[in-house]
């Protein structure tokens, strides 16, 4: 049953777009473009990538909907948790920028 | 009573609902999500931790990339190797699917060997998990903290391979073990699609 019931798309076909996107990404830091842009495309790409695998070498495309949803939420909250630690993040470097005036050329290692 | 029969029959479906094939399928996309949150929650760590750094080291001066992209085109190799492994079987070729998932263990094993070098490397050169030349501290400390949990999951994937590629030569029936391997590569599929993110965000941002 499982070998008839599986369909395999064109997994060399998966490869080469896998291995032009990454050929791509690594293009995209030495591009002269501002930092923000470079971030963005980047961000893009890996996404790109990663839904590539998802959805053929996992199979995801030929799944429920309802299990997309499951392989989806990480994703979703770990998004959600960048907002959720950001303002922590701020409020160390608050600090760290006051004890740094306050006291000048701290000793590191 | 017909109502009855069905509404067993809804507490202990005999099939999994999602996942017809088998239950072990749904098992294993519920614990990569679960994974999916912990190697989210420290790539959301650490985006912030570098993001509110001042002194935040440009990994690209740092780390350098030549390697790690040729870790990334075989990892993306492996998984390559991993579903034309799947292929084979479905075809009722065990011995072509046997020689994939052995090229997948060994693709995982070379990675793994590469990033201790890799490692090796980076330590000499003063890149310590509780400081470095460069600058922020937390840039050692999320740099192998990250890359070796990932590490981690690729010598784990590796020996699992290996053990299921026992599986496939136990069973003469090449459908007896299609699940079991088709599990397997989902595992393998995600440990290269988080190489993916911790590459795109560790090393070439």
């Amino acid at each position: 049953m499982a070998s008839d019931a599986h369909k395999h798309p064109n997994y060399m076909a998966i490869f080469w777009y896998l291995a032009v996107l990454t050929v791509i990404e690594i293009a995209v830091i030495y591009m002269p473009l501002a930092k923000f842009t470079i971030g963005v495309l980047l961000c893009g790409l890996a996404l790109g990538k990663a839904t590539l695998v998802a959805m053929y070498f996992m199979h995801l495309r030929f799944e429920t909907r309802t299990l997309g949803m499951i392989a989806i939420t990480p994703l979703v909250i770990a998004t959600l948790l960048i907002f959720v630690i950001l303002p922590d993040g701020f409020a160390v470097m608050k600090k760290t920028e006051g004890s740094r005036a306050a006291a000048p050329a701290p000793a590191r290692h | 009573m017909s109502q009855v029969a069905s509404l067993h029959t809804a507490v202990e479906p005999a099939e999994s609902p999602l996942t017809p094939e088998s239950w072990g399928k749904l098992g294993m996309w519920i614990f990569l999500a679960g994974d999916a949150v912990g190697f989210g929650t420290l790539l959301a760590a650490y985006g912030v931790m570098r993001a509110t750094s001042a002194d935040w080291p440009s990994p690209y001066d740092v780390l350098g990339i030549n390697l790690t992209a040729v870790m990334t085109f075989l990892l993306i190799c492996s998984s390559v190797t991993m579903v034309k492994a799947l292929e084979w079987l479905s075809r009722g070729d065990r011995g072509k699917a046997k020689m994939f998932l052995f090229f997948t263990a060994l693709g995982g094993a070379i990675f793994v060997s590469l990033q201790a070098y890799e490692w090796t490397h980076l330590i000499h050169r003063g890149l310590h998990i509780n400081g470095n030349p460069w600058g922020a501290t937390l840039f050692g400390t999320s740099f192998f903290i990250i890359t070796g949990f990932h590490g981690l999951h690729v010598t784990a994937g590796v020996i699992y391979l290996l053990s299921i590629l026992g599986v496939v030569n136990r069973r003469p029936d090449p459908a007896a073990s299609y699940n079991a391997v088709e599990i397997a590569g989902l595992y393998w599929h995600f440990v290269d699609l988080v190489w993916i993110m911790v590459f795109t965000f560790m090393y070439l941002l």
